[in-house]
């Protein structure tokens, strides 16, 4: 079974963001970038899933500027065989991924596609449902267990209040929540073997797509400033303060 | 211009969270209609008629809807959505899995996370976990929507007495199936709906420990939530979880026990009316966003706040 996942290079979580000074958004230049975390979990699922003996070829997509070549290695040392870089400099929005992926699905027939359940800059959460439903393919998002039989696809999801489990047709899409799995960390031989493994770069108007967003940023802000209040110094203080101060118990 | 809601439900009650949607609906002008489809779903169109601000209720009762999901549902708001200009949902995560779909089919780049609604096609949503705000301006004919509950107050349940009508299904996708749940039991209020939330980081030391902060809750009538390293660490289960990664919330009284205060913890709860930080580290982050803080052991502090609850009980 060949399995496809999705990676994204974001600036790294550890990173704190600076707004840009003209409001056109955050700075990313001289940032530490990384592969988005949930991707990673969905790297580490698929070369899991190899690892038990049910994929058999996993190709890693990512798209944008050339520097996800880098992002794809990441992916290629963490056990992918193979790498598909769609090349494009301009903003991608959710949907143009979606559709891109949806292309990229098309030339290599996967059984199942994995995503991070969002990309922690843009925080959209959109990308895998959107290329479930171009493709007509269930979905299983916010993924924390996965068991994968020939047909069908049984998945634990995170959702408000606790667990659901639903069974999902193959062919199919799973995005993934934190808990799934830890991803490992690729080791040095692996890195150099990963330098050896092929990466096709495609473009989207090769692939047919028009990536035109749709969204304008008009502007990107700080958000408010929470001040810090006061020390108080005991619990009958605080419990005082709370009655009579801020009247909220 | 109108607005498509879609209702949050399990068939029985319809999900508070439904009725922040509603105001942020209310807000993008024109009429506000809402979408009941579920099986045996009559209990929730009541409620739904009565919200105030809803003007009609369209109600779809078939099998397929008997479970929110999204293969089943996409096909009836997609049929749907041509007659409405915005399609709302709250972010929750019926929400989140939902509303993408729809928009994909419809052509459409979805918002998600709308905390603040500046015109019709214009939108503040956060990005980067909430560290920078954007403010977005969508050229799309059917704007399709996530909106942050927090962000918006709740509609009133009663006063609103809107037209029902019935829809027809849309049949089973076949594509998925539900197979069970297992909800966390709370004895407590949801997170998300909560007036008052105790939670507890890592330096609670073990899930044993959280029954001191029930014990506050109860008190309170508050909910218990947790940072997410307390619930890496498997004191509590994952749906505790308050953060960019877990739930937002934005109660009137938000008390951290124990919680350092990471950027993704703060993302999560800094909306919060009211902030308290109990922390025996007085250089931990949290107490930069705390009206209160108190530097102490919570071990110490917890049964004496307890103690003092009792005491000064009105």
């Amino acid at each position: 079974m060949k399995v496809l996942v999705a990676v994204k290079r974001v600036v790294d979580f550890n990173v704190k963001i600076r707004v840009k000074a003209d409001k056109t958004g955050v700075e990313t230049a001289n940032v530490k970038m990384s592969m988005n975390p949930f991707d990673e979990i969905a790297v580490e699922e698929a070369v899991r899933l190899k690892e038990a003996g049910k994929a058999t070829d996993i190709v890693a997509v990512s798209m944008g500027p050339q520097q996800c070549q880098e992002t794809l290695r990441t992916a290629l040392a963490m056990g992918a065989d193979r790498g598909i870089h769609v090349l494009s400099d301009g903003e991608l929005q959710p949907l143009a991924v979606a559709k891109l992926l949806k292309a990229v699905v098309d030339k290599e027939q996967p059984a199942l596609v994995i995503l991070g359940k969002q990309a922690i800059d843009d925080d959209s959460n959109q990308t895998g449902q959107m290329l479930a439903a171009l493709l007509g393919w269930p979905q299983a998002t916010f993924a924390s267990k996965l068991a994968l039989g020939s047909d069908e696809a049984e998945v634990t999801r995170e959702i408000d209040g606790g667990l659901e489990t639903i069974a999902i047709k193959l062919p199919a899409i799973v995005t993934t929540d934190l808990r799934l799995n830890e991803p490992r960390y690729a080791s040095l031989p692996n890195i150099m073997k990963a330098k050896k493994k092929p990466i096709d770069a495609l473009k989207p108007d090769e692939l047919g797509v028009d990536v035109t967003p749709r969204l304008t940023t008009l502007k990107v802000e700080e958000p408010a400033k929470r001040k810090g209040g006061v020390k108080v110094a005991s619990i009958a203080e605080l419990v005082d303060k709370l009655r009579n101060e801020a009247k909220v118990i | 211009m109108s607005v498509l809601v879609i209702a949050e439900h399990d068939n029985a009650t319809l999900k508070p969270a439904t009725l922040n949607a509603v105001t942020a609906a209310a807000k993008l002008g024109g009429d506000v209609a809402m979408l009941v489809a579920g099986q045996g779903c009559a209990a929730v169109a009541d409620a739904a008629a009565k919200v105030a601000g809803v003007a009609k209720v369209l109600v779809a009762d078939a099998a397929a809807y008997a479970h929110p999901l999204a293969e089943n549902l996409t096909p009836l708001i997609v049929k749907l959505a041509p007659a409405f200009s915005h399609v709302v949902a709250t972010a929750t995560t019926f929400g989140k899995n939902l509303m993408p779909r729809v928009a994909a089919l419809l052509d459409v780049q979805q918002i998600s996370e709308v905390m603040a609604i500046e015109a019709p096609d214009t939108f503040v949503r956060p990005i980067y976990a909430g560290n920078a705000l954007a403010t977005v301006k969508s050229s799309d004919k059917i704007k399709v929507m996530t909106v942050r509950a927090t962000a918006f107050e709740a509609a009133a349940t009663g006063g609103g007495n809107a037209a029902r009508e019935t829809v027809p299904a849309t049949d089973d996708a076949g594509l998925s199936r539900f197979v069970g749940q297992a909800l966390s039991k709370m004895e407590r209020p949801e997170l998300t709906a909560a007036r008052i939330i105790i939670s507890g980081g890592r330096a609670m030391q073990n899930g044993e420990n959280f029954k001191l902060l029930e014990a506050v809750a109860d008190r309170l009538g508050a909910a218990v939530g947790a940072s997410r390293a307390a619930v890496d660490a498997g004191f509590v289960p994952n749906d505790y979880q308050v953060g960019q990664t877990g739930k937002i919330v934005a109660p009137e009284l938000y008390i951290a026990v124990g919680i350092s205060g990471a950027i993704q913890h703060l993302a999560g709860m800094k909306d919060s009316k009211v902030i308290v930080a109990i922390n025996k580290d007085e250089e931990a982050p949290i107490f930069s966003v705390a009206d209160y803080g108190l530097v102490a052991d919570l071990f110490k502090a917890i049964p004496e706040l307890q103690a003092e609850l009792d005491r000064t009980k009105s």
